[in-house]
């Protein structure tokens, strides 16, 4: 449970949702979306299958845009200016808000090269800052010390957890401000989870982060701010431990003391 | 024992029994294919071995009882199939790209699709007379290049469909985390996609050389054949396919030896292509 003084400064916001509408052809996903996220923060979004949270967490970094029958309308403001309508190339925007995935995929090539790659797309260092920076990279991902004697071996050759750190220290890499996790621990065993809640912890020194996650007691543990969603619509946003010891709605708390799911 | 018990008892006998049967008559359709793939291979290495000799190799075809080899068919297939490749696989390699990674269902992709599989299974002797009437009529000579313009209609649709069977295989995932890292498409390609899929791209181009290496009815037409070497394209090109159709028919002792020596040359290669693109799609796992 997150009670460390910082959060009871109000912080500002990093990415200011307004409006939000999202469509997957015809069907309505998100409905009119008001929310704050705020800066250096770990929020969650937590809700039953099926009510938005990843819809929502794929709008910030633009991701429905791969496929043409999905859109957003609204506003999404990120330091100010609205990244659905920007005239920025998508590119710069997803550098600067980096995305996890469920499931852990290193690219077919050896782990160094997995970290360097993102790297090599918007900055030319050279072979010896390069190092510095996978090192850097893989540190802050606790990984280092498990592979600093194979990174010349293959990116699948690491264990679920492993590549899933190795995924996060890919994203962390190209020093993005914001950092996206959707589900980041639903395919990993208990101990590379709890590895990973430990970094996403540490993360938000550096960075905002946005989780969604199914398991609320993951979302109890490991954030700041909850945001409870149900059918494509934000029920409840507020401090984690207000969330979840008072809830504001009843369908909060319905949904916290697992009267449903 | 119960009657419940019974009745099962007597299910499960009966299951056992149809379980026997189809079994045994898997692995007689099994034997029966196998069988005749050996007695192939053993007729092709037993008639062929003696004719594989250094002079087989060095030699150019003779005339009628004498002595000679089949070097000049083995450097035009080796020519004309290289060539073909070399041509075929950029073309085909982009086009698998386009229908697997740009609008794959759009119009042109489903076009191009549909008129790739006629091609696939278009007859290679119908290639052939169309490269015939293209090139050869129109230039009124037979030559390599027309050779190699028939292998390379015949190595482009292979090519297509594999490369774009392997793509689709490279899960969305994959392309979703290079995307989220801010790639552009193009390197999401090219440096994921494709790496990827790398491994089945070749095998697909290794099973197409496999292919056209044996391949004579569009040789035919287009190269047509030639007893004494030639290094320009632009002549009638011996190769391996048509030499052997050529020999093989004739009524020499020595034409026919220099005919099953080039069969087990092919033979041979198909076979050692087919293992290499084995061993590469086994290696990934």
């Amino acid at each position: 449970m997150q009670t460390d003084p910082a959060t009871l400064v109000d912080p500002k916001s990093k990415i200011t949702v307004r409006n939000l509408n999202f469509f997957y052809g015809k069907f309505h996903a998100l409905k009119g979306i008001d929310l704050d996220i705020p800066h250096n923060r770990v929020t969650a979004f937590i809700g039953p299958s099926g009510c938005g949270k990843s819809t929502l967490l794929r709008v910030f970094n633009r991701m429905f845009e791969l496929y043409p029958e999905q859109r957003a309308e609204g506003e999404v403001l990120l330091d100010g200016e609205n990244l659905l309508t920007s005239k920025q190339d998508v590119a710069l925007l997803r550098a600067k808000v980096g995305m996890v995935f469920q499931k852990p995929t290193p690219f077919p090539m050896s782990i160094f090269d997995n970290i360097a790659f993102g790297i090599k797309l918007f900055e030319k260092l050279s072979s010896a800052d390069m190092e510095d920076r996978v090192e850097w990279a893989l540190r802050k991902a606790a990984l280092w010390d498990e592979v600093k004697d194979k990174l010349r071996q293959s990116g699948s050759s690491l264990s679920g957890g492993q590549q899933q750190r190795l995924c996060i220290a890919r994203g962390i890499a190209i020093k993005p401000e914001v950092i996206l996790l959707d589900e980041p621990c639903s395919a990993l065993d208990p101990i590379s989870t709890a590895k990973i809640e430990e970094l996403i912890v540490e993360l938000k020194q550096d960075y905002t982060v946005v989780i969604v996650t199914h398991n609320m007691q993951q979302a109890a543990r490991c954030s700041d701010y909850t945001a409870y969603m149900y059918l494509g619509d934000l029920i409840e946003f507020g401090s984690t431990e207000q969330l979840f010891f008072k809830p504001n709605r009843k369908e909060t708390e319905d949904y916290i003391t697992g009267r449903f799911g | 024992m119960s009657a419940q018990d019974e009745l099962r008892r007597v299910a499960f006998r009966r299951r056992k029994r149809v379980n026997t049967v189809a079994l045994t008559l898997s692995l007689a359709a099994m034997a029966f294919g196998l069988f005749w793939l050996f007695w192939i291979l053993w007729e092709t290495l037993r008639l062929g071995w003696s004719g594989l000799t250094w002079s087989a190799l060095s030699q150019m075809t003779p005339s009628p009882n004498e002595a000679g080899g089949i070097a000049n068919a083995i450097y035009g297939s080796v020519l004309m199939v290289g060539l073909a490749t070399f041509v075929g696989t950029p073309i085909g390699i982009m086009a698998g790209i386009y229908l697997a990674e740009y609008d794959p269902k759009g119009w042109l992709a489903e076009v191009t699709r549909f008129v790739n599989d006629i091609l696939l299974s278009a007859p290679s002797i119908v290639i052939g007379l169309f490269v015939y009437a293209v090139v050869v009529a129109k230039f009124k000579s037979f030559s390599g290049w027309a050779g190699v313009m028939a292998l390379a209609l015949i190595v482009i649709p292979v090519v297509i469909r594999t490369t774009e069977n392997m793509l689709q295989l490279v899960p969305a995932a994959m392309r979703e985390a290079a995307y989220a890292l801010g790639t552009p498409k193009r390197k999401v390609i090219l440096l994921i996609t494709l790496r990827a899929a790398r491994a089945g791209v070749v095998t697909g181009v290794l099973l197409a050389v496999a292919r056209i290496s044996g391949e004579t009815a569009p040789l035919l037409f287009t190269a047509l054949n030639n007893q004494f070497w030639t290094s320009s394209l632009s002549e009638p090109m011996a190769s391996l396919p048509v030499t052997i159709f050529k020999f093989a028919m004739s009524p020499y002792e020595n034409w026919q030896q220099l005919a099953w020596a080039g069969v087990l040359l092919i033979t041979i290669t198909v076979l050692a292509l087919n293992i290499l693109a084995r061993v590469l799609t086994r290696h990934k796992s």
